[in-house]
């Protein structure tokens, strides 16, 4: 046995870890899935709190920065976005069987 | 090109542009059409140089020529880009049957913060797409923002966003900066789209019909958000709404909810004391 790392990726509403996920991504680095872009229409957790209790532990969020003199009504990326992660374990030579 | 009076895009049409920043055109191409292309398009359509007038680019008769010319798409895009456009490129788009991946999430080119003109992507499917087919991912609402190419490969899904499923005929008329991309065919079956890019030679001002300017329906339109929006950047995608509204219709003292009035009010810039 041994761990890989599953990462979940929200952005939220504001930067209150409990506001409501507006968008989503995660990769799997047990190999046991495959999510790619554009391949659901509905979040996995609700806001960014419902993660914490289902196990996934934060491990970075996005900084709080003025905007740039001259470019306050701009708008790019989305600003409040979070990682998670999990470290499920699994059969080194087996990587879809996973033991959580 | 020949374009039809009756179908030229109303002031209500364009808003919904303005705001979503595509419109959508449910199987405006004939049938006869959609079977000629799809015996086309597997072989390609021969390349056109930048810049190049569509009379010249698709001769009178070609099948590029008369997609363009069938009024709902003539007079769309006559709203929007105006008379006489140029061909800026046009590929063929295939998504392959279990070709196992998606696009990431991008904008065509390369970032473009015009602020009173833009360019226009028409997107023709030539057959049904269904849910398993890959149609094109859009998020509604996404064009006015300043991220370059790929840079949004990150976001996997958006709330609200658009996963295209449409009738065979669709075509959809999209600004240069929307983020979208072809998602993963899961399907037996080869996905086809042809795109058309083309750049506008004339003012985008006032090109739609203006009978309708004062709808309330138009405000209505630009004063849309959208689930993916975070709340405070959502009030400044409105703001940046009203003013391309106000380089599309010459009307510098439209707005919505007062955002735009409000901070640019510079009493002491009027003060002669």
């Amino acid at each position: 046995m041994t761990l890989r790392q599953q990462v979940l990726v929200l952005y939220l509403a504001t930067s209150a870890l409990d506001s409501h996920v507006i968008g989503w991504s995660s990769y799997d680095g047990t190999g046991a899935t495959a999510p790619t872009t554009g391949d659901g229409d509905e979040p996995p957790y609700q806001d960014g709190v419902a993660a914490l209790r289902d196990g996934w532990r934060l491990i970075q969020a996005s900084q709080l920065l003025p905007p740039h003199p001259g470019d306050e009504y701009g708008t790019s990326f989305l600003k409040h976005e979070f990682f998670f992660e999990k470290l499920p374990e699994v059969v080194e030579s087996e990587p879809q069987h996973i033991q959580q | 090109m020949r374009t039809s009076p009756t179908q030229l895009l109303t002031s209500v049409e364009l808003a919904r542009f303005v705001a979503q920043g595509y419109l959508r055109l449910d199987a405006v191409v004939p049938p006869e059409m959609n079977h000629e292309a799809l015996a086309l398009l597997p072989n390609g359509i021969p390349g056109v140089p930048c810049g190049t007038p569509v009379a010249d680019a698709y001769p009178e008769g070609s099948f590029p020529r008369r997609l363009l010319e069938l009024p709902a798409v003539a007079g769309a895009l006559r709203g929007l880009v105006g008379p006489d456009p140029t061909v800026d490129h046009h590929a063929v788009h295939v998504r392959e049957p279990h070709e196992g991946y998606a696009q990431p999430l991008h904008g065509d080119a390369i970032i473009d913060v015009r602020p009173d003109a833009f360019d226009v992507q028409l997107m023709y499917y030539p057959q049904q797409v269904t849910a398993d087919m890959g149609g094109t991912l859009i998020v509604p609402g996404s064009h006015l923002r300043r991220t370059n190419e790929s840079d949004t490969g990150r976001y996997q899904n958006l709330r609200g966003q658009t996963r295209l499923v449409c009738p065979a005929g669709t075509v959809l008329l999209l600004h240069h900066g929307i983020w979208h991309g072809g998602r993963r065919n899961d399907s037996d079956l080869h996905r086809y789209m042809f795109k058309i890019r083309f750049n506008p030679t004339v003012p985008q001002v006032r090109l739609s019909d203006t009978d309708d300017l004062d709808d309330p329906a138009v405000t209505t339109e630009l004063s849309r958000t959208f689930p993916w929006y975070e709340g405070a950047t959502g009030r400044l995608e409105i703001h940046n709404r009203v003013l391309l509204w106000r380089a599309l219709t010459g009307d510098d003292s439209f707005d919505v909810e007062h955002w735009v009035t409000r901070v640019t009010n510079r009493p002491a810039l009027r003060s002669h004391a």
